[in-house]
């Protein structure tokens, strides 16, 4: 009972936000509501019970993703109204192609069904692994079975950031930089407090 | 589970050099380029001696993700010494143009792992992340030289199509998943063979997506067309690399993809096969010809190159994956050779690459003209040079396995071919001379192109051996036969 309640909850929510993502006038309000659409998807991935994915979701896009397009969107000076020029000339195109999706989702839906053997491997695919949270179960196999795939993974990432660096660093001279070390070892001589009258100057 | 790690123990070292020349370029305060490349070309001699330690027979890693097999070791050694080559010959041109930094002898080991981990793996897990460590190295290779134009349009345009093709590939390989279930080679040969017959279709069209990733790797026609841009823009150096070791490892995978787990699905992918090596024949040879830029005419001629190879593949079976081999050698020392000249290519200091700057190079400097008319009579595969028998091969494999149409169109394209080659030839010998080319030759490059025409001369005289290590070396692919 208060399981299909939070799932409706949720549902709603994420949907209703969904809209708001591409109805909102200010693009931020925009992305505020795709990180709130975000947040209602993890919800449901808690409900159907694979909370790896709702962590994952919520620290790489509402952690990453969405603050990245918030920057963005701050950014770029976007105008709105150029942007919704056109509209009208563009809205059959679009509603033809729209239903012409939907259409076809409806075909695949309504013909959709699992080969029988499949519906008993969805529940458990590893059986070994079927005590642990999915977590856990994760981890067991990214460690010990794949490790040879995590580690290639890893100079992949590697090899990204070094040719980010290579293709991006340049140092100039005469660049003003903040050297936390020096600020560090700045002695306390070189400040100085001054009782200043009102009204006196220093 | 243990750990066996003794396999991949080259790997390790390429690694570990990888690591070791970032950390070394960090902290030492000077330019480290040239300890970097002297500390990469160590550890890639030391991992040819220890796959020469290693090699032998067939041992899995990592759960049967990795495979040392002999097809793997003599592809390695084949890719370690393209890589050898071209990093040696890179030293001189980046301290010349002064864009040497120390990124790039990690990145080509970076690439070169990449390359070791494709022609080793046993999964399409381990094929994809292979792959897009070499793609993803050098992507940045082709842009390296980032204040000019034409190199970052290289690398750009690398990546946009790279990662298009890489998107066909995951495509194609979650398709292979989803109806055979399973992405481990071994499981998924068995499973064809067996006839699963009612997932086939769509492992069949896994399969043409896989092929079509493939072919943008080697450049074969239809999915050529950032090849004559890259191989252009690219700093010389790079486009060495990019023409040999990159070629090798793509094609190893091809073959140890196509005749491993489809290899029941030969039929099928034959016609594939069949259909990017004559485009790739007919596209190299015809459009070759009106170049004026020797890196593009090179490009257009690594095209041709890869059509000539998937011939053998066609013919498929341990005598097509034999040819391919053969061939891949061959064409591996006169590239390298040709890039050895094409690097010292300069006048008054600066690189020039357009065919007329080699106009009289016979008599301006009879020992480079001699060199490039060596390796451009192989290229053209004038008998008796080493590229004759390399062609040879592949068309005789393809003659056995009853594939006459495809060996004669190959024979006809590689007489137009052989026109683009003999001009350069004729340029050299009989154009009048403008001004001469710079003689000062770094050591580096001399001696790359000592071995490279040593190397062509040996294999034109005495291909024993090539022939037997290659034979071998495609038993290994097919067990049961052997």
């Amino acid at each position: 009972m208060i399981e299909t309640f939070i799932f409706y909850m949720y549902a709603t929510i994420l949907v209703a936000s969904a809209v708001m993502v591409i109805s909102a006038r200010n693009p931020v309000h925009s992305v505020l509501f795709l990180i709130l659409c975000f947040f209602n998807a993890a919800g449901l991935f808690v409900l159907l019970g694979a909370e790896f994915l709702a962590m994952v979701l919520v620290v790489v896009y509402v952690g990453a993703v969405a603050v990245l397009f918030l920057f963005v969107v701050m950014m770029l000076d976007i105008n709105l109204a150029r942007a919704r020029e056109g509209m009208m000339a563009y809205l059959p195109t679009g509603a033809v192609v729209g239903l012409v999706l939907l259409a076809e989702l409806v075909v695949v839906f309504s013909n959709w069904g699992f080969a029988p053997h499949i519906a008993a491997e969805v529940q458990a695919p590893m059986a070994a692994y079927a005590h642990l949270t999915n977590t856990d179960a994760l981890g067991h196999l990214l460690y010990t079975r794949y490790v040879y795939l995590f580690q290639i993974s890893g100079l992949l990432l590697l090899v990204a950031m070094v040719g980010t660096i290579l293709l991006t660093l340049r140092r100039r001279p005469g660049v003003r930089k903040q050297t936390i070390a020096d600020q560090v070892a700045r002695s306390s001589r070189s400040v100085e407090v001054r009782k200043v009258p009102t009204g006196g100057g220093v | 589970m243990t750990l066996d790690l003794v396999p991949v123990l080259p790997e390790l070292l390429v690694v570990a050099a990888a690591v070791a020349v970032l950390m070394w370029g960090v902290f030492v305060q000077r330019d480290t380029t040239r300890d970097g490349f002297v500390i990469a070309i160590v550890a890639m001699v030391a991992a040819i001696v220890a796959l020469g330690a290693i090699g032998g027979d067939r041992r899995l890693a990592f759960d049967g993700l990795f495979v040392l097999d002999r097809f793997a070791v003599f592809t390695k050694i084949m890719i370690l010494l393209a890589a050898i080559f071209t990093a040696s010959m890179s030293v001189d041109f980046l301290e010349r143009e002064k864009i040497g930094r120390f990124e790039y002898p990690a990145l080509v080991l970076f690439a070169t792992l990449g390359m070791m981990l494709m022609v080793s793996s046993n999964s399409f897990l381990s094929l994809y992340l292979g792959l897009e460590l070499q793609s993803l190295s050098l992507y940045v290779l082709a842009a390296y030289h980032r204040d000019s134009t034409r190199a970052v349009e290289a690398g750009l345009k690398y990546f946009v199509l790279g990662a298009l093709a890489s998107g066909l590939l995951l495509y194609g390989i979650s398709l292979v998943y989803g109806f055979a279930g399973t992405t481990a080679f071994g499981p998924l040969a068995q499973l064809l063979g067996s006839g699963g017959a009612t997932a086939k279709i769509g492992v069949i069209i896994g399969l043409v997506f896989v092929m079509a990733g493939l072919a943008f790797k080697i450049s074969a026609v239809p999915f050529h067309m950032w090849t004559p841009d890259v191989y252009e823009g690219a700093p010389t150096p790079v486009t060495a690399f990019f023409s040999s070791a990159p070629k090798v490892a793509a094609m190893a995978l091809f073959m140890r993809v196509l005749e491993g787990p489809f290899v029941h699905l030969f039929v099928e992918w034959r016609q594939v096969v069949v259909a990017l090596s004559i485009a790739s024949m007919v596209v190299g040879s015809f459009a070759a010809i009106s170049q004026s830029n020797i890196k593009r005419l090179m490009a257009y001629s690594a095209i041709g190159h890869v059509g000539f190879a998937l011939v053998g593949l066609a013919a498929g079976g341990a005598i097509g994956v034999q040819a391919v081999l053969v061939y891949l050698s061959i064409y591996l020392v006169m590239v390298v050779g040709t890039f050895a000249v094409i690097l010292s290519m300069r006048r008054k200091g600066a690189m020039v690459e357009r065919l007329d700057d080699l106009a009289g190079l016979g008599k301006t400097s009879p020992m480079l003209a001699f060199v490039m008319g060596v390796l451009m009579f192989s290229m053209a595969g004038i008998p008796p040079m080493a590229g004759f028998w390399g062609k040879f091969y592949v068309f005789m494999a393809a003659v056995q396995r009853g594939l006459w149409p495809l060996a004669i169109i190959g024979v006809l394209t590689s007489v137009v071919a052989a026109f683009y080659y003999l001009r350069i030839v004729k340029i050299m010998y009989f154009d009048e001379p403008v001004d001469g080319l710079d003689r000062v030759l770094g050591r580096p490059v001399a001696l790359v192109m000592a071995v490279a025409t040593v190397g062509v001369l040996a294999l034109t005289f005495i291909p024993g051996p090539l022939l037997a290590g290659a034979k071998t070396a495609a038993m290994a692919l097919f067990p049961a036969a052997g």
